[in-house]
């Protein structure tokens, strides 16, 4: 800080630095978020995903400036402009399955980031805001998804929008009312449409770029977690610097970078050889107009969405008299909110899978292949065995948190070393 | 920052400057390669704002029958191609002498910019036809469109022209800029031929 005071004035490069400098904290904010950012020096391969997600956040953002310069959002025209920008607009289409494989992606990054969280303790104190930031972030990324597969106004956007809209009519006393309210409209049409584009274009991507700024903020000011989930900062040097950090740049910007050409390699074979992905990541129904009178055969939301669309699905009883499907949506975002607990569910004395017991580590073994055979469920039709199989996998997601203040404590753990272990 | 990083852990021995070096030269390996994936990326951002396939097909070669024109009129309705007025004058036999003869006060007479209108056009009358003019409608100093004047356009000659009501530019019969007037350059005379004596296509 102080070399600049003592330095007289520079020349070139060096001097206008410090003219910047003087207005405006630019190498102090590098220094504190990067080169002088002590992250552990143990990260392994599940710490690349925080800096995927921002990768393919600019991905969404920029494939999206450039789609909204063609796409119409009317009744009439939404479907035509998209097929517009596949056929006759240069690089239309590349745009377009950067777009839509881009958010399947996301969805992919985020849950291998959260993940991660679960195995390392990474949402333990001090990092309880940080995890719940995240968690926020989360749901509107949902949401900024869900209001995105309206817009190409196909068949399938019109039924799962349709579908997902009336889960609010499960509401008691309010809900027929409020599902007017959110559609603006007797059914769903281009006043829903219009409204879907605004949050999708404008506010959501705004809510999600404060999120993640303040994300990273709340990261830089704690700290981040490591794979042993023990503090660095417990164990400095003379001169402040945690012994087992190291810069994050330029160690873990290069780090990432390659990481990135990785991904690419993968992002960009799903783009260029298999954009619909089976049906997974664009579905058939959707390269069919939006049609009010006609639903397809089969209908399921993208995949990113089956494991919290089966939970739903799985509440088939009233229960204290209330309906099933009213039980359904509780469910659905009790599924989706219950994670944000974590910080005060998990008692156990250590952070990290490495060291925490048994039970710890069968529960979220069971949990993950619940999530998956949820995943797998949620893109079938319905049927008897796969509902109860659902109410099973349901039970276990649940369980996993409701019994988590019971099980990290009686288990016996391992205890965690004093340095990070490479 | 990294530049200091470089220098801390060099000059102890030569075997490490011969690292540094090879260090070096792997970064700008590294950012040329960077910098041609970053290049190949901007490609196609930047081709998404040309014309798509439907605006080119809008702008595709338009046919003009000009068969009901009379002499001393100009074509009505306004026809457009890529979205631009093109007007169509028939000259009268003593417009067409005042265009040879008089080209006093003219800006540019002879027609010497060769963006303004294709070879052919490069005449006294700025046609391929002395009788049939055929103009884009903008002009050339902001973009407005002029209006056609039959007569007193020009009092030396008494015929008529072009006059751009936004800032006053004039132009002769023939599309041709009058001195002293805000349009740099004559009407810009599009592509065109004469698929019959009736009918032009432009483009």
């Amino acid at each position: 800080m102080d070399k600049s005071e003592t330095q007289s004035s520079n020349s070139g490069l060096a001097g206008a630095m410090e003219w910047i400098d003087k207005r405006f904290p630019a190498s102090e904010t590098f220094e504190y978020h990067m080169s002088r950012y002590y992250a552990p020096k143990n990260f392994n391969f599940w710490y690349y995903f925080g800096f995927l997600a921002m990768f393919v956040l600019v991905n969404q953002l920029v494939t999206g400036v450039w789609l909204t310069m063609n796409y119409v959002p009317s009744g009439d025209g939404a479907f035509a402009s998209v097929e517009y920008i596949m056929r006759d607009v240069e690089y239309g289409w590349l745009m377009r399955y950067l777009h839509s494989t881009g958010a399947s992606f996301f969805f992919v990054v985020i849950y291998l980031h959260m993940y991660r969280a679960l195995r390392y303790g990474s949402y333990r104190g001090p990092r309880e805001l940080l995890w719940l930031i995240g968690m926020a972030i989360f749901v509107a990324l949902m949401a900024e998804g869900f209001f995105g597969y309206l817009l190409p106004w196909g068949n399938m956007s019109y039924w799962g929008a349709q579908v997902i809209v009336s889960l609010v009519g499960a509401i008691p006393y309010v809900g027929p009312d409020l599902m007017e309210w959110v559609r603006g409209d007797f059914l769903m049409s281009e006043t829903t449409l219009n409204r879907f584009f605004a949050l999708h274009v404008v506010a959501l991507p705004l809510v999600l770029c404060i999120l993640i700024f303040v994300h990273i903020v709340a990261l830089h000011h704690v700290g981040s977690n490591n794979p042993d989930g023990i503090e660095i900062k417990k164990n400095k040097d003379e001169n402040g610097v945690p012994r087992d950090g190291i810069p994050f740049h330029p160690y873990y910007t290069v780090h990432d970078i390659h990481a990135m050409v990785v991904f690419l390699f993968i992002f960009c074979a799903v783009v260029f050889f298999a954009p619909e992905m089976g049906g997974y990541f664009l579905e058939k129904p959707n390269f069919e107009m939006a049609d009010p009178l006609k639903t397809p055969e089969h209908i399921a939301p993208v995949w990113y969405y089956t494991p919290f669309y089966a939970m739903l699905r799985a509440a088939t009883f009233p229960l204290f008299g209330l309906s099933a499907k009213f039980w359904g949506l509780v469910i659905m975002a009790g599924a989706i909110i219950i994670p944000a607990a974590l910080p005060w569910l998990d008692r156990s004395p250590v952070k990290s899978m490495r060291y925490k017991g048994s039970i710890s580590r069968m529960m979220l073994t069971l949990f993950v292949i619940s999530f998956f055979i949820l995943g797998y469920l949620g893109t079938q039709a319905p049927s008897k065995a796969g509902t109860i199989a659902a109410q099973v996998c349901t039970a276990i997601y649940f369980a996993y948190f409701i019994l988590m203040p019971w099980y990290t404590r009686v288990e016996q753990t391992q205890p965690e070393p004093e340095r990070v272990t490479v | 920052m990294s530049e200091g990083a470089v220098n801390n852990t060099s000059g102890e021995t030569d075997q490490e400057n011969g690292s540094n070096s090879r260090r070096y030269f792997l970064i700008q390996a590294t950012s040329a390669v960077a910098a041609v994936g970053a290049v190949g990326a901007a490609w196609p951002f930047i081709k998404y704002w040309t014309p798509s396939a439907k605006a080119r097909a809008a702008g595709a070669p338009v046919k003009i029958d000009f068969s009901k024109l009379a002499p001393g009129e100009m074509l009505s309705p306004i026809v457009a191609w890529r979205g631009k007025p093109i007007f169509v004058v028939y000259r009268d036999q003593p417009s067409i002498d005042a265009l040879e003869s008089d080209a006093s006060g003219l800006a540019d007479p002879d027609s010497t910019n060769p963006e303004q209108q294709p070879d052919f056009a490069v005449n006294p009358w700025r046609s391929e036809r002395p009788e049939i003019g055929v103009y884009v409608g903008i002009c050339t100093h902001l973009g407005c469109s002029p209006k056609y004047v039959k007569t007193d356009n020009f009092e030396n000659t008494g015929q008529g022209g072009f006059f751009c009501p936004c800032h006053g530019s004039k132009f002769d019969l023939a599309g041709r800029v009058v001195s002293g007037v805000p349009a740099p350059y004559n009407l810009e005379v599009p592509p065109y031929r004469f698929e019959s004596d009736t009918v032009i296509v432009i483009g």
